[in-house]
């Protein structure tokens, strides 16, 4: 069948067939013609999109770690890491080549619109800097709070608790009030909260017990889990 | 084209065959993307881009698009074009292309997009079929301008919310002032369904009301044009 493409269809064929080659070529030819569209248009916004992309993430880091701490290309100085561990890309910002801070994406699945993504950032001191929300589908109105674009307290959003915590207090401090630890959350939406509070304490342990290694790993590789613990 | 086509176009588009109210199609964006103005009019607006291509692009083509393969075709071109839009606003609007986020590619499954394709730009030349979306696109755009107003405004007591991240510099107003609880109904899925029956309704009772208006009591032999509307 194959071998006829692009032939008029010899005699034999049966009409059947020949009545269903042409609708099949045509819709061949529309599918080649737009695929070509949409791999062009690919190709000349790639750039840009990587550039707004970038833009838009050092927007984030920028409110969770000041510029003028430290002096390397920080998007450029970046490794990363897999499960178990709940981080998935680091930055490495240093001063002098000194190091100065980690920021790195974490997330929890277990939000109550599914998957929250996090970035934050962690002091060589072993204080969380910041916590900003990257992405999240929470209830608008409700759970939406753990995004400060998004919280009606301006003046205090929830998510600034988290700045200046301490990474190497154990997990039962890593829990909302209501279940026993030490962070605050807002009467009616606890499961956004306690998915938040949880993934910070998590990932910001898991990075403080390797903070070493990680600031000591070729640019570009891999963290392994194992990694050496303080 | 002629003014008369213009004005036909432009009636049944914003109020005779409105989108929203009358042919009730294209209900996945306005009750996803409905919650305040500026979602609801940054997704109108790019479903009014689509439907302008799309039909552009169909009414172009339609005499070499065979008539059994047509739906394939047209979802297609659709999809295509959706999919350049979607690049080219990651792009070029990054700002919007995160408020809006997964709702531009389910433009695609718009069955409004589909169904002027169908019903219009398959047997009209290109500048009626492409003044065709965009009427049909603005007559969604209004009643998603409303709907998102009534649903931001009940439910959190503002107005244009997120609006600096279209114009940067602007802000939200609060109607209601800053105590107002809220009333979260409104901006949840079935907030959304409640407030489109009720402007469904009262497009309805504005239609029955100008029907009886115009209709002259003395004159039963003539049925009147706007009730085989319905």
């Amino acid at each position: 069948m194959t071998t006829e493409t692009g032939q008029t269809p010899p005699a034999r064929l049966p009409a059947s067939l020949r009545s269903a080659l042409a609708p099949a070529l045509g819709l061949a030819v529309f599918t080649l013609v737009f695929t070509a569209l949409m791999a062009f248009t690919y190709d000349a916004t790639r750039e840009r999109i990587a550039a707004a992309t970038e833009a838009q993430q050092m927007r984030l880091i920028d409110e969770i770690l000041p510029r003028g701490q430290y002096d390397n290309a920080l998007l450029k100085d970046a490794v990363t890491a897999a499960p178990p561990a709940n981080v998935k890309r680091i930055w490495r910002a240093r001063r002098g080549g000194a190091p100065i801070a980690l920021v790195f994406e974490t997330f929890a699945d277990d939000g109550y619109g599914g998957r929250i993504e996090l970035i934050v950032s962690l002091g060589i001191d072993g204080k969380i800097g910041g916590a900003r929300v990257s992405f999240h589908k929470e209830t608008p109105g409700l759970g939406d709070y753990i995004d400060p674009a998004r919280d009606r307290d301006k003046a205090k959003p929830w998510i600034g608790q988290f700045s200046g915590a301490d990474a190497t207090l154990p997990p039962t401090h890593w829990v909302i009030k209501k279940d026993g630890g030490a962070f605050d959350y807002r009467a009616g939406a606890t499961i956004s909260a306690r998915a938040v509070t949880h993934a910070l304490g998590q990932s910001a342990a898991w990075a403080a017990a390797r903070r070493d290694a990680i600031f000591a790993a070729p640019a570009g590789s891999h963290v392994d889990a194992d990694a050496q613990r303080e | 084209m002629r003014i008369q086509h213009i004005k036909e176009s432009a009636r049944n588009g914003l109020w005779r065959q409105n989108p929203g109210l009358a042919q009730i199609l294209g209900l996945c964006p306005i009750l996803a993307v409905s919650t305040n103005i500026v979602n609801a009019v940054s997704l109108g607006l790019a479903t009014v881009m689509a439907m302008a291509l799309s039909n552009l692009a169909v009414s172009a083509l339609r005499r070499w698009i065979a008539y059994e393969i047509r739906i394939p075709v047209f979802i297609l071109i659709i999809a295509a074009l959706v999919t350049v839009l979607d690049l080219a606003f990651n792009a070029y609007f990054h700002s919007l292309y995160l408020l809006l986020g997964i709702f531009i590619p389910l433009i695609t499954t718009n069955c409004i997009v589909l169904a002027r394709a169908e019903a219009f730009a398959a047997r009209n030349g290109a500048l009626e079929s492409t003044f065709d979306g965009i009427m049909m696109g603005l007559g969604l755009v209004w009643v998603l301008a409303l709907l998102g107003a009534l649903r931001e405004l009940i439910g959190s007591g503002t107005l244009l919310s997120g609006i600096d991240m279209v114009v940067p510099g602007l802000s939200a107003i609060q109607v209601f002032g800053d105590d107002y609880p809220g009333f979260l109904l409104a901006v949840l899925p079935p907030g959304a369904f409640f407030i489109l029956g009720c402007l469904i309704a009262a497009y309805n009772a504005i239609n029955a009301h100008r029907a009886a208006r115009i209709l002259p009591e003395p004159v039963p032999a003539a049925p009147p044009q706007s009730a085989a509307v319905d």
